[in-house]
């Protein structure tokens, strides 16, 4: 146990040093750190806890994805029963199903061919999994379609990839550092956005679907009119921002331009009344719609509707040919920033809603870090002073090791450009326990080898390999317990779990070769008559 | 220079004979914790019940938490807590979860904000909608009782199943002590406190396995000594190192109770409790002498004297 071959005590040494080396960007100022490779960029990335900043998980509105998908199948029937000239009355949304009644009792079995048409298969490599979009069946003339679950599944799929997409283009445009954006199970994304002031303003980008019209008024009805019951079918009632969300305007359904066909939007200002405002540009199809309806309505007011609010309600005084207009709605410079920004990155498919914030401003982080700090050192003062005085010599060897074997940590987590968190700090500490803990083990057993009456050569030897068994057996139950909590964890705890895992990693390493070469070096430089513990 | 020896060397204490108290003392404690469990309840943190969490700064002087209290109270967000958090102007507002959804709490931030004005800074706000707290409980929950198979299963294949069965039992004790010491105490129970237990779970059993270990070992040298004194032994020659390792952990974990700061102030002193002073008793006065009654080493004549003896003395 006591010997190394010389090559063998080099590469021990060597990996030891490498691990450590990587530790080294993080005490380097980041400036110059940037000027190396890329691999040896590597460094310890600080959790949200330690740097700040904000995370936030948010779910798709699946139930809205779901009443979307069944009024656009509404839609779907009715233009299909149009064309094969299906005569049909009572199209519903039911539940989970579009129902209509044909006529005709005869013309059944033709409508029903031409809606199962309106079913495709889903899922896997060329529609192998057999499942398909609708279960069209009926019930007399009653037809019924329902949208089957893996359609659904497949649609918030669809919804979840899209909306990660305009959300990075929205978090962009906030010139923040690094952020972080990823799906999480089905239905969910986690936005991680490090050294944010106050989330507020992050929260109102996400929070917004940016779903923009351009709808008539409807001038032949007051609003006085339609909220006591007179509002024409083709119409609806919604309400101004801010302000204004008492004021009621009516307004038909029919969208004559949508905030798809925008290609661009910036905010500015009005020249004549110096109010913020936000201007926009249509893309082709756009601007001709824009310019048709703008020519037949001279005189009237058109509303223009963010996420089912009236932002303003102007009236058209000439025809707009140009392709390109102005918002003005009570603005402020920043929310007619933000609206601009909302504009240029498109509406989310369905709303999304916040189910988990965790912000932590930047003061706390550095409080964390110094605490984390001031806790360690006098941590590592405390059992450096308890193992000298414990174990004298072997004390020192023991320090040295456990030295190492932190330095080897911060390697790894380097190398893994890991997230550093407070419980990851705190797991660091507890390795540090884990090491002592390794060395106590060895040196116990050489303790008892020599009362067994061991030359200390021989005890040395023998204490080793005997303790080393039980090292293994005891470090596999704890990574049992980190591997489970990496496993279950979500953020704080699996940073936790992840110093943890690594620091016994590197004390199963560190006890097995480096405390084993320094006993071994020393044993041979002084051919010891009696061991000194 | 002479070193330090906190456990003389060759001790011989009685510890088999100590069960005799130390079980129905456990059996009590437990009995106990659980009683706590039930009637007086875990203090559930925002992670597992819903809710929101502000942990603000006053930017004059200390904090006036009766003027904050009533601001706060006439905002109808129903239960507010108000505490001190370490420091005079550093305050903890809980807002128990509202009801109407994951909107709903998010609406809650916004009046809190607006209540308190531009007079703190907010160094931590944290909200757990209705649909996340659920989750993390039933996670945390399932994280735990794997991690309890997966090392069950591991002590199965590396000792005998009574050794596996053995560190089971001191498993669940100390964590039913453990979760009675956080009823009692009243620290918020959250995602940190299943990290806590995992972590005291990791400690114990890495103590118990060294006895364990070494129980094996003195098994296949020592055939014919009778089983209470060949564990007596086993556990007197792993004493020295116990004491040790305990007393190298708990110094790390002082530091971090004295200087880690009022966030990981509840993790710590669960640990401490958890790892320190039940963690050590289990593996010396529950997890070793409880393999005399799971029959490990079966086959020896004088370990069936030994268990007739348990039975006519009950």
């Amino acid at each position: 146990m006591l010997y190394f071959t010389r090559w063998k005590a080099m590469a021990i040494v060597l990996t030891a040093l490498v691990v450590c080396l990587f530790a080294f960007p993080n005490f380097i100022s980041e400036k110059t750190v940037q000027s190396w490779p890329k691999w040896a960029q590597r460094h310890v990335v600080l959790g949200l806890d330690l740097q700040g900043g904000s995370h936030i998980l948010l779910a798709v509105d699946t139930a809205a994805v779901r009443k979307e998908k069944l009024e656009s199948l509404r839609d779907d029937v009715r233009r299909v029963l149009r064309d094969a000239r299906v005569g049909y009355t009572g199209l519903v949304v039911r539940g989970n199903s579009v129902e209509v009644r044909v006529r005709e009792a005869n013309q059944v079995e033709t409508a029903l061919a031409k809606l199962r048409e309106l079913s495709q298969p889903l899922g896997g490599f060329l529609g192998t999994t057999g499942q398909r979009s609708l279960d069209v069946g009926n019930d007399g003339n009653l037809i019924r379609l329902t949208v089957t679950d893996p359609a659904i599944v497949e649609r918030v799929r669809q919804a979840v990839e899209q909306s990660i997409q305009i959300i990075e283009r929205r978090i962009n445009e906030l010139g923040t550092v690094e952020p972080l954006i990823q799906r999480q199970g089905t239905d969910r994304i986690l936005v991680q956005v490090p050294g944010l002031q106050d989330p507020t303003r992050l929260k109102e980008l996400l929070g917004k679907t940016a779903k923009l019209d351009f709808r008539m008024v409807d001038v032949n009805v007051t609003a006085e009119q339609a909220l006591q019951g007179r509002l024409p079918p083709e119409d609806e009632v919604l309400y101004g921002t801010g302000n204004e969300s008492k004021v009621p305007y009516v307004v038909e359904k029919r969208i004559l331009v949508s905030g798809g066909d925008l290609t661009d939007a910036q905010p500015g200002f009005d020249p004549r009344t110096s109010e913020p405002i936000v201007s926009f540009r249509f893309n082709t199809s756009g601007a001709r719609k824009f310019a048709e309806i703008t020519q037949q309505n001279v005189g009237k007011p058109f509303a223009i509707i963010l996420d089912n609010q009236v932002i303003s309600a102007p009236v058209i005084r000439e025809p707009i040919l140009g392709g390109s207009g102005q918002i003005s709605g009570h603005f402020t410079v920043q929310s007619a920033n933000d609206l601009a920004i909302l504009l240029r990155a498109g509406a989310l498919p369905a709303p999304l809603t916040i189910i988990e914030e965790r912000t932590v401003g930047p003061g706390l982080g550095q409080d964390s870090i110094s605490k984390g700090k001031t806790s360690s050192y006098v941590g590592a003062a405390m059992v450096i002073v308890f193992m000298l005085a414990t174990y004298g010599l072997f004390g020192l060897f023991a320090n040295i090791a456990v030295a190492i074997n932190v330095a080897m940590i911060f390697g790894v987590l380097s190398l893994l450009n890991a997230t550093l968190t407070l419980p990851g700090i705190a797991g660091i500490v507890l390795t540090v326990g884990i090491a002592v803990d390794s060395n106590v083990l060895i040196y116990e057993r050489i303790r008892e080898e020599v009362r067994a009456g061991r030359t200390p050569i021989n005890a040395i030897d023998a204490g080793f390999t005997r303790a080393l068994a039980t090292i293994l057996d005891s470090n596999i139950t704890t990574f049992i317990a980190a591997a489970v909590l990496f496993y279950i964890g979500t953020g704080p705890v699996r940073g936790f779990a992840v110093t943890l895992g690594i620091g016994i990693i590197t004390t199963v390493f560190t006890a097995f070769t480096l405390t084993r070469l320094i006993v071994a070096t020393w044993v041979r430089w002084r051919r010891p008559q009696r061991v000194p513990i | 220079m002479r070193l330090l020896r906190i456990v003389p060397d060759n001790t011989t204490f009685d510890f088999m004979r100590f069960r005799r108290i130390s079980f129905p003392m456990s059996a009590l404690m437990s009995i106990l914790a659980i009683t706590l469990y039930f009637t007086h309840g875990l203090n559930f943190g925002i992670d597992f019940k819903g809710g929101t969490l502000v942990e603000v700064q006053t930017k004059a002087g200390p904090a006036d938490l009766a003027k904050m209290r009533s601001s706060l109270n006439a905002l109808g967000l129903g239960d507010v807590q108000l505490q001190e958090f370490g420091a005079p102007d550093d305050v903890l507002i809980r807002v128990a979860e509202q009801p109407g959804g994951d909107a709903a709490q998010q609406a809650a931030v916004a009046k809190i904000r607006g209540a308190l004005g531009e007079e703190v800074s907010y160094r931590r706000v944290e909200v757990v909608g209705p649909r996340v707290s659920g989750e993390l409980l039933s996670y945390g929950i399932i994280g735990l009782m794997l991690a309890i198979l997966c090392i069950l299963v591991y002590l199965w294949f590396r000792f005998e199943w009574q050794f596996a069965l053995g560190a089971m039992i001191a498993n669940v004790h100390d964590l039913v002590l453990t979760m009675g010491f956080m009823s009692l105490s009243g620290v918020d129970f959250d995602l940190t406190s299943i990290a806590a237990l995992l972590t005291i779970l990791g400690y114990s059993l890495n103590d118990t396995v060294v006895i364990y270990d070494r129980i094996r070992e003195m098994l296949r040298r020592y055939k014919r000594m009778p089983m209470p004194d060949l564990l007596n032994a086993s556990v007197n020659q792993t004493l020295s190192r116990s004491v040790i390792t305990h007393v190298t952990v708990s110094l790390a974990l002082l530091a971090l109770l004295l200087f880690g700061g009022q966030a990981i102030h509840s993790f710590t002193a669960t640990m401490m409790f958890g790892v320190v002073l039940v963690g050590t008793y289990t593996s010396v006065f529950i997890a070793s002498p409880i393999l005399i009654y799971l029959g490990v080493g079966t086959g020896r004549d004088s370990l069936t004297a030994s268990a007739r003896d348990e039975k006519e003395r009950p």
